[in-house]
C-alpha cells in the first residue's frame, strides 16, 4: 500500500523554472561571482573574498547614498500620502466629473519615467519652459543644475507629481467602500468634519494607505530614472543616489567587484525592508 | 419624545416628477402620537425607507411638512432635529472603544463628562455589554456591533424619536427575539416616539403599538395588528398580513346579494361599488369553515403544520387557502362556509365598509 512515486510533476514546473533561472537566479549569481573576484581584465578573475564588501561598507560614498535614498523616501512619503488623501477626500463621489477625475489622475501614472524627466527640464527651461520662465521673471535664482537645494526640490517635485495620484487612486477606492449609513449615522451623532475624517475615513483607508505606502516607499527606494536624466546625480554627489551611484560604478568606472558588492547589500537592504513592511502590515490584519 | 406630523408629504427622486409613478412616496399625511411605538411594514421599494429617512432628516420631501410638536423641521439638518437613527448594518466607530462609541454622540454635544459616565453606564447596563466595555469595538460581533448602534441612539436622553431602519437583519434568529423583546421592554420605560421599518411582519406585529402598512409608495392602512387582521382596509393588506394572506375573489355585487362562481351570499349589508370597479370579496383562511354546507370545494393539499393545518384547495375557479383545527374532519365531499364576521368587500382594492 505504498504511495506511487510520480516525478512527472516536476516537469510542469520546468518552463516557469528556466524563465525564473534565466531572468533572476542566474543573474544574481553572476553578481554573487563578480562580488567575491577581481579583474584586470582579459577574463582573468582572483579570488578576492569579502574585500570589496568591507570596502563599500567602509567608504563614505556608499553610506552618504544610502542616507540620501533614505532622505528621498521620507521627503516624498511626508508629501505623497497626506496630500493623496487630501486629494481622494476632495474628488468627487458621483456624477460624469468622477470618469473625468479618474482620466486625469491616471495620466501621470502612464508617464515613463525617464519622460517625466525630459518634461520636467523642459518646463524649468528659463527660455522656452513655462514654470522657469515664471520663476524667473519673478527674480527667483533657482538653478537645478549648479544648487543642491534646487536640484532635490526638482527631484522630489518630479516624484510628486509621477506618483501623488496613485496614492490618491488608492485613497479614493478607501472612500468610495465606505458604506453611506456610516456618513449618515456620524450626522446623526453630530459628528463634526474632523470626526469623520478621524473615526470614519482614516480607520476605513488604513489598508489601501498602507499598500500606498510600502508601493512608494518602494519604488522611491528604487529612484533611478529621474535624477539620472535631470540632474545626472549631481550638483556633485548631492542627488546621486544608490542606484545612480551603482551604476556609474559599474558601467561608467567598469568596477564590477564594488558594484557587485554594492547590488547585494542594495538587494539585502531592500529585502530586509520589505520583510519588516510585511510582517508590519500581516500582524495588522490579524488585529483587525 | 415628539408627536410627529407629516403633512402632505411627497417625494420623488427624480428631478420633475409628473406622473404619480415618479413618486417614491405619494402623499402621506398622518400624525403619530407621541410616545408611540409605530412599525413601518411593507415590501421592499415600497417606500418605507424613504419616509423614515424624511423624518430623521436624511432626506428632504419635494413637498409638504414635517412637524415635530407642531414646530416645522422641513427645513432643520438631522442634528438639529434631535433624532436617533439605527441602520440596517451595525456602524460603529472601530477604532474607539465600546465606551467611547456609546460617549460619543454626547460628547459631540458638549455634554460634560460626569454626565456622559452617568448616560453611559446605564445603557452598558441595558444592553449588557459592560463587561466590555473598555474593548475595542472592531472585535466586537454583529449583534453586539448592532447593540452598540442602537445604545449610541438610546444614549441621548432628549432625542424626539428613535428611528431604526431593519435593524435586526444582521441577527442571528434566536438573538432576534431578545433584542426585540428588549427594545419593547426599552420602548416601555422610556416612552420615545419609536419608528421602526421593516419587512418581516413578526417583527412588525410584536414591536408596534400600531402598524403602518406601505404599499407602492402610499401607506395603505394604520392600525394595531387587530385591525389589520380582522378589517384590512386594502387587498394587498390581507395578502402580506397573516400566513397564508387573506383569499381574494372577483365578485358580483347586486344590493346586499354578493355572487362567488355559482353560489350567492347574503353579507347583510349593500356595499357600494362604483360603476366601472372592480368589486371583489377578502376573506381569512381563518375564518373559512370546511363541512357538508356550502360552496363546493376542490381539494389539492393539505399542510400539517402542528397545531392547524392548511387546507390548499380550490373554490370557483380559484386556489384558496383555509386553516383548519388539527383533529377537524375533513369530508371526502368537501363544502365551505364563510363566516360573516371575516367577510371584507373591496371596490378596486379598497375595503368598503358596513358602515358606508
Amino acid at each position: 500500500m505504498g504511495k506511487t512515486w510520480n516525478n512527472k510533476a516536476w516537469f510542469m514546473v520546468l518552463p516557469a523554472f528556466i524563465v525564473v533561472a534565466l531572468s533572476a537566479i542566474i543573474p544574481m549569481m553572476t553578481v554573487v561571482n563578480y562580488s567575491v573576484q577581481d579583474t584586470f581584465g582579459n577574463n582573468e578573475f582572483f579570488w578576492a573574498g569579502t574585500d570589496w564588501f568591507k570596502e563599500v561598507l567602509a567608504s563614505e560614498r556608499f553610506w552618504g547614498a544610502l542616507g540620501r535614498n533614505f532622505a528621498f523616501s521620507v521627503i516624498i512619503l511626508l508629501i505623497e500620502i497626506p496630500l493623496g488623501v487630501f486629494i481622494a477626500l476632495n474628488m468627487p463621489r458621483k456624477g460624469w466629473t468622477v470618469s473625468l477625475c479618474l482620466v486625469v489622475m491616471a495620466m501621470p501614472l502612464l508617464i515613463p519615467w525617464n519622460v517625466v524627466g525630459t518634461i520636467f527640464l523642459l518646463i524649468l527651461r528659463t527660455d522656452i519652459g513655462l514654470v522657469g520662465y515664471a520663476i524667473d521673471s519673478l527674480g527667483i535664482p533657482f538653478r537645478y543644475v549648479g544648487n543642491p537645494r534646487d536640484a532635490w526640490i526638482t527631484v522630489v517635485a518630479m516624484d510628486v507629481w509621477h506618483w501623488t495620484s496613485l496614492v490618491a487612486l488608492l485613497a479614493y477606492a478607501g472612500l468610495v467602500s465606505i458604506p453611506d449609513a456610516y456618513y449618515q449615522a456620524a450626522r446623526i451623532d453630530g459628528a463634526s468634519r474632523f470626526s469623520v475624517f478621524r473615526y470614519i475615513q482614516l480607520p476605513k483607508m488604513k489598508r489601501v494607505l498602507l499598500i500606498a505606502f510600502l508601493l512608494r516607499f518602494m519604488d522611491s527606494f528604487m529612484i533611478y530614472t529621474e535624477p539620472f536624466v535631470a540632474t545626472g546625480g549631481g550638483p556633485g554627489t548631492s542627488t546621486t543616489f544608490l542606484s545612480v551611484d551603482l551604476v556609474k560604478i559599474a558601467v561608467g568606472q567598469f568596477d564590477l567587484g564594488p558594484a557587485a558588492a554594492m547590488s547585494i547589500i542594495y538587494f539585502l537592504i531592500i529585502l530586509l525592508l520589505s520583510w519588516i513592511f510585511y510582517t508590519v502590515m500581516t500582524r495588522n490584519d490579524e488585529n483587525a | 419624545m415628539a408627536r410627529i406630523n407629516l403633512d402632505h408629504i411627497r417625494h420623488a427622486y427624480g428631478i420633475r416628477p409628473s406622473a404619480p409613478h415618479d413618486y417614491a412616496l405619494r402623499e402621506v399625511h398622518h400624525e403619530w402620537a407621541d410616545g408611540g411605538a409605530y412599525a413601518l411594514l411593507g415590501p421592499s421599494g415600497c417606500g418605507k425607507t424613504t419616509l423614515l429617512n424624511i423624518i430623521s432628516g436624511l432626506v428632504r420631501p419635494s413637498e409638504g411638512h414635517i412637524l415635530f410638536d407642531g414646530k416645522d423641521v422641513t427645513h432643520l439638518s438631522t442634528e438639529e432635529r434631535n433624532i436617533a437613527q439605527v441602520f440596517q448594518f451595525p456602524v460603529v466607530y472601530d477604532t474607539m472603544t465600546v465606551y467611547d462609541n456609546l460617549a460619543f454622540p454626547l460628547r459631540n454635544r458638549k455634554v460634560p463628562e460626569d454626565l456622559v459616565a452617568t448616560r453611559v453606564k446605564h445603557i452598558l447596563e441595558m444592553l449588557e455589554l459592560t463587561d466590555r466595555a473598555d474593548k475595542k469595538a472592531r472585535g466586537l460581533t454583529a449583534d453586539q456591533k448592532q447593540k452598540i448602534s442602537l445604545g449610541r441612539g438610546l444614549v441621548r436622553s432628549d432625542v424626539n424619536a428613535i428611528l431604526f431602519d431593519e435593524p435586526l437583519t444582521v441577527i442571528d434568529p434566536h438573538l432576534k427575539w431578545v433584542l426585540r423583546s428588549q427594545l419593547k421592554q426599552l420602548h416601555r420605560q422610556s416612552n420615545y416616539t419609536m419608528v421602526y421599518v421593516t419587512h418581516d411582519q413578526t417583527e412588525a406585529l410584536t414591536f408596534a403599538d400600531k402598524v403602518v402598512v406601505m404599499y407602492d409608495g402610499q401607506i395603505v392602512q394604520i392600525g394595531t395588528p387587530a385591525e389589520l387582521f380582522e378589517k384590512p382596509k386594502h387587498t394587498f393588506v390581507g395578502y402580506f398580513i397573516g400566513s397564508p394572506g387573506m383569499n381574494v375573489f372577483p365578485v358580483d355585487v347586486e344590493g346586499r346579494k354578493v355572487r362567488i362562481g355559482d353560489a350567492t351570499l347574503d353579507v347583510g349589508f349593500a356595499p357600494k361599488i362604483g360603476a366601472g370597479q372592480k368589486a371583489e370579496l377578502g376573506i381569512r383562511p381563518e375564518f373559512m369553515d370546511i363541512g357538508r354546507k356550502g360552496m363546493p370545494l376542490s381539494i389539492r393539499k393539505v399542510e400539517d403544520i402542528g397545531r392547524q393545518k392548511i387546507v390548499r384547495a380550490e373554490l370557483a375557479g380559484q386556489a384558496v387557502s383555509i386553516v383548519v383545527k388539527e383533529g377537524a374532519d375533513i369530508p371526502a365531499d368537501p363544502h365551505v362556509t364563510f363566516r360573516d364576521e371575516g367577510i371584507n368587500i373591496y371596490a378596486d382594492s379598497w375595503r368598503v365598509g358596513r358602515e358606508a
